[in-house]
């Protein structure tokens, strides 16, 4: 290998770097607030980059379809419990508002203009629309009723839901599998090394997005409620902030951050329904690094995975995936001796 | 489900109905089940049948490690499919490269299994819980890329070809035969576990659910116990994937990835995560719908694909949020519920440690200090206690009393000072090691294991005096020390007055005969010095008198107490010395009428007139 060739690896594990650093944010963010260790956050990431990949095509993308039944079936429950609870029917009939509006409106406008193959960009916004409302409607079917429930049980919930939403996924996207067009073609040397549009939208998307995140949590009451929320629920409902919002407000935020890697990473590989795991298991890797705490360390964590993705598929290219998942050992070693605190729940 | 419940199938509160016939008819069941079990094959059932039975054992071997690991001790893996792995290809490559017996195999792959699981455990269970089902799912991953990479394990195509188990003549080759060394070892991994979980490793391991203060502070090793726990479910996974290979006769990577691994856990929790047979129902349930699923889905949607794991993905969530304890508890509620035989009446009593002449020196508090951050919750606290003495400790709240407790007991570690017990510095000791020295203690906010009787739980403080491990107890080869251990728990339960409720579930106790019945778990340790916090709330009058009798009677046998109470009658009636804190610091130490006679203690409860 020589400088050239580690150049290269070193720019691709850095662009995969930062997309996993963006899954590592929204684990590190959900599992602050919710105590929610929400392994599917990799199925936006393949949903949103095959929601692009069926409207390249002119296609209304299955997720239309999938975020109006969530979005039904979440309706639905509100008003049985609304009925249960004899609560007025002007306030029932404003929580249905709420919950269908947004999924309706969007999923009306990709309908009509999906077969017009409106630009790419245009194509892109739709789809972060279309993902994201997914977020809040996970956290309302599987989780909300669970807020009081252990790590253990929340976890295993995740699990439960990341089989759900693969399956579905196989049902409303299908078995194939799409690769994005670039949203840039150009191309920069930079002495030895290119760099393509598509790596310079990569890590200039993730740097913006932990520049808004950062002045979400440091600027904003909202920010603030949700690291109150994430220091103690119960201190926190005790000022007045609901855990439900700040749960749902964190799915969704999670769900955004997931279909922004979905349209970055879409155009550098082939997407499957299933390929979301893998790809959320790796910004895993990196919130562990984390100790599911720190944002800083779970993007230094990820760009150490990406790195040695990379430089792994050069070496031995079949054990890439095992080499990347076994790293996992001696970062939970390195936690151990680092900073042990047993639980006490 | 109760709020905060430590593990999903924490098992409820159930009552303690059902007379000494309850263990009879379970036998019986059992009994009726191994014949059921044993007949079978040797019905005239469909093959198909039989096949079906073969898988269901062979999934609820591995459900069954993780009940222990999930249901009892309130950890959890996704990657038991990767120790089932282990134990198939161990068996599947000796077998057909090397052509070694596939009992040498067991062995073998047992012993890997084995040492995979000791590094992961060890890895990663002194950190949180949610660690090793993280750890889990990365290691079974990496290990099944493995797997279908490798040339020598046959890639993706796997290992075709394995041969057939044969012992003593006896050909395994049908799927009829293969049937009973499969449900063998599912149903004597049954009886194991279930003998382990009746035991007093079995009642240490149940003490984990819900967090290691308790546990250690009775002085029990909970690393090790979380290490072992994960190291069972994983042979056990590994005994399901050597006989899986013998049964199917070739092996690949695909039954051993993270999906299987998910739906293990599935199945335990369907069948009941906190009942050994829920293994089986669960292991069932998903076996026979799943068959169904994979035909029915795709007709109705009109394509092929795994739609089945929709189902169960949703039926997971469902089971926690609306059944959290599974099917099993449905079927067992037909059985009368099982009530521990009284057979300890004439076992030999535990040995007692040698007690402190009275006066002399037993601990000594030097100058001992806790910050959190920039807090000083004790300043710098210093007292002494000598033998057979009563020592009170009060002070209006946040004085810092029951932080003091926690820096004696090596609960909290000190930021400073010292503490020396019968001349032995035990300033840097962790908790379980003050314990076996002879300080017993009781928590401010009780914690027991609410689904274990109140005899269990007293036992669990007698850990200690005890010594058998997870093998005896497998075998019930400790049944001689549970009596003395049980004797033991009976008398100290006898002696505060709660020897007729020791059949009750701990958790349908009041919060007064909870703090009692702590106590009564502190005593079985044979304590030197037991340290009590405010071992008085929640009791009415006549059972604080009560209370104060067996106090001074421990007293009279020459055990020292210090103890923290807001109860100023108890407290001035029954000390021979109190210690006064207030803002961390110790504010005066005297005799209870120098005390109530102390102008700063009256201005530290009510204030002083400006």
């Amino acid at each position: 290998m020589d400088l050239s060739v580690a150049g290269i690896l070193l720019l691709d594990g850095v662009a995969n770097g930062a997309i996993y650093a963006l899954l590592a944010v929204a684990i590190v963010l959900l599992f602050a607030v919710t105590r929610v260790i929400y392994i599917p956050q990799g199925e936006y990431v393949a949903f949103s980059a095959l929601t692009l990949g069926l409207f390249q095509l002119g296609q209304v993308p299955g997720t239309v379809w999938f975020l109006l039944g969530l979005a039904a079936l979440a309706a639905l429950l509100d008003a049985a419990a609304d009925l249960r609870a004899r609560t007025p029917a002007a306030a029932a009939v404003r929580r249905a508002l709420r919950t269908l509006a947004f999924p309706v409106a969007v999923s009306a406008l990709a309908i009509w203009l999906a077969p017009h193959k409106p630009p790419m960009a245009v194509q892109a916004l739709l789809t972060l629309a279309l993902v994201t409302p997914f977020g809040p409607l996970v956290y309302r079917l599987a989780f909300r009723s669970l807020a009081d429930a252990s790590v253990l049980v929340l976890l295993i919930v995740s699990v439960g839901v990341h089989f759900a939403l693969t399956g579905l996924g196989l049902f409303f996207f299908g078995a194939e599998g799409f690769r994005n067009p670039s949203f840039w073609d150009a191309r920069f040397s930079i002495g030895a090394l290119s760099l393509s549009g598509q790596v310079v939208i990569i890590l200039a998307a993730t740097a913006a997005l932990i520049v808004m995140l950062w002045l979400f949590f440091e600027r904003t009451l909202q920010g603030k409620a949700l690291r109150a929320t994430a220091v103690s629920r119960l201190g926190a409902r005790l000022m007045g902030i609901s855990s439900d919002a700040a749960g749902s407000l964190s799915f969704a935020m999670a769900a955004f951050i997931g279909a922004l890697s979905g349209l970055l990473i879409g155009p550098t590989t082939t997407i499957f329904y299933d390929s979301g795991f893998l790809i959320g298991l790796k910004g895993f890797v990196a919130a562990v690094f984390a100790g599911l705490a720190s944002y800083p360390a779970a993007m230094a964590g990820a760009m150490m995975v990406g790195v040695l993705e990379s430089f792994s598929s050069f070496w031995a290219s079949a054990f890439k995936e095992a080499i990347v998942f076994t790293f996992i050992l001696p970062v939970l070693l390195w936690r151990s001796m680092h900073d042990p605190h047993p639980d006490e729940e | 489900m109760p709020p905060r419940a430590s593990s999903p199938g924490a098992p409820p509160v159930a009552s303690a109905s059902g007379g000494p016939g309850g263990a009879a008819l379970r036998t019986a069941a059992l009994a009726a089940f191994v014949v059921l079990a044993a007949a079978l094959p040797q019905l005239p059932v469909p093959d198909f049948w039989i096949t079906q039975a073969n898988y269901i054992g062979l999934y609820a071997l591995v459900a069954m490690g993780l009940v222990l690991l999930t249901g009892v001790c309130g950890l959890t893996s996704f990657g038991q499919a990767a120790f089932v792995g282990i134990g198939a290809y161990a068996t599947a490559y000796l077998s057909t490269a090397l052509g070694l017996s596939p009992w040498l195999n067991l062995a073998v792959g047992l012993a890997l299994t084995c040492v995979c699981a000791l590094v992961l455990g060890w890895i990663t269970l002194r950190m949180s819980g949610h660690y090793l089902p993280l750890a889990t799912i990365a290691w079974c991953l990496a290990l099944n890329y493995t797997m279908a990479n490798m040339e020598w394990l046959g890639k993706f195509d796997g290992i075709l070809g394995v041969p057939p188990l044969s012992l003593a003549g006896i050909d395994f080759t049908r799927a009829r035969n293969i049937y009973y060394p499969i449900w063998a070892a599912a149903l004597v991994g049954a009886v194991a576990l279930l003998n382990l979980l009746d035991s007093r490793p079995g009642r240490a391991l149940r003490a984990l659910n819900g967090g290691v203060t308790m546990a250690e502070a009775m002085g029990i090793s909970t690393f090790r116990y979380k290490v072992q726990a994960f190291v069972i479910a994983a042979l056990l996974a590994s005994v399901s994937g050597w006989l899986f290979a013998h049964f199917q006769r070739t092996v690949n990577p695909s039954p051993f990835g993270i999906k299987w691994g998910i739906e293990y856990l599935i199945m335990a929790v369907i069948g009941g995560v906190g009942h050994v047979w829920g293994a089986f129902a669960g292991a069932a349930v998903v076996k026979l719908v799943e068959d169904q699923l994979q035909v029915l889905l795709p007709r109705l949607i009109g394509t092929a694909g795994n739609f089945e794991i929709i189902v169960f993905g949703i039926v997971l969530v469902l089971v926690l949020k609306y059944a959290p304890q599974g099917l099993w508890p449905f079927a067992s509620s037909w059985l009368p519920a099982p009530r521990r035989v009284r057979d300890w009446e004439h076992a030999p009593p535990l040995a007692e440690r040698a007690r402190p002449a009275p006066g002399t020196p037993l601990l000594e508090v030097e100058r001992v200090r806790k910050q959190f951050g920039g807090l000083v919750a004790v300043n710098d606290v210093s007292f002494s206690i000598r033998g057979g003495e009563i020592v009170g400790l009060i002070g209006p709240n946040g004085a810092g009393k029951s932080t003091t407790f926690n820096l004696v007991t090596g609960v909290l570690a000190k930021t400073g000072g010292s503490v020396r017990f019968r001349g032995e510095d035990i300033t840097r000791l962790r908790s379980r090691h003050i314990a076996r020295l002879g300080i017993s203690r009781t928590f401010q906010h009780v914690k027991m294991i609410p689904a274990m009787t109140v005899l269990e739980n007293v036992a669990l403080g007698a850990y200690q005096r005890g010594g058998s491990g997870i093998a005896r107890a497998m075998l019930r080869l400790d049944r001689a020390e549970e009596r003395r251990l049980f004797r033991e728990a009976e008398r100290q339960l006898a002696r505060i007055g709660m020897a007729s409720q020791m059949h009750e579930p701990a958790g349908n106790l009041a919060l007064g005969p909870q703090r009692l019945m702590e106590i009564a778990r502190a005593l079985c340790a044979d304590p030197v010095l037991l340290l009590l916090d405010e071992p008085a709330a929640g009791l009415r009058h006549h059972e604080k008198q009560a209370l104060a009798g067996v106090l001074r009677q421990l007293k009279a046998e020459g055990i020292s107490l210090l103890l923290v109470e807001h109860d100023m009658d108890f407290v001035m009636n029954l000390t021979d010395r109190i210690v006064v804190m207030e803002f961390g610091t110790r504010l005066m130490e005297g005799t209870p009428a120098q005390v109530q006679a102390s102008p700063a203690v009256r201005a530290a409860y009510l204030g002083t007139e400006h």
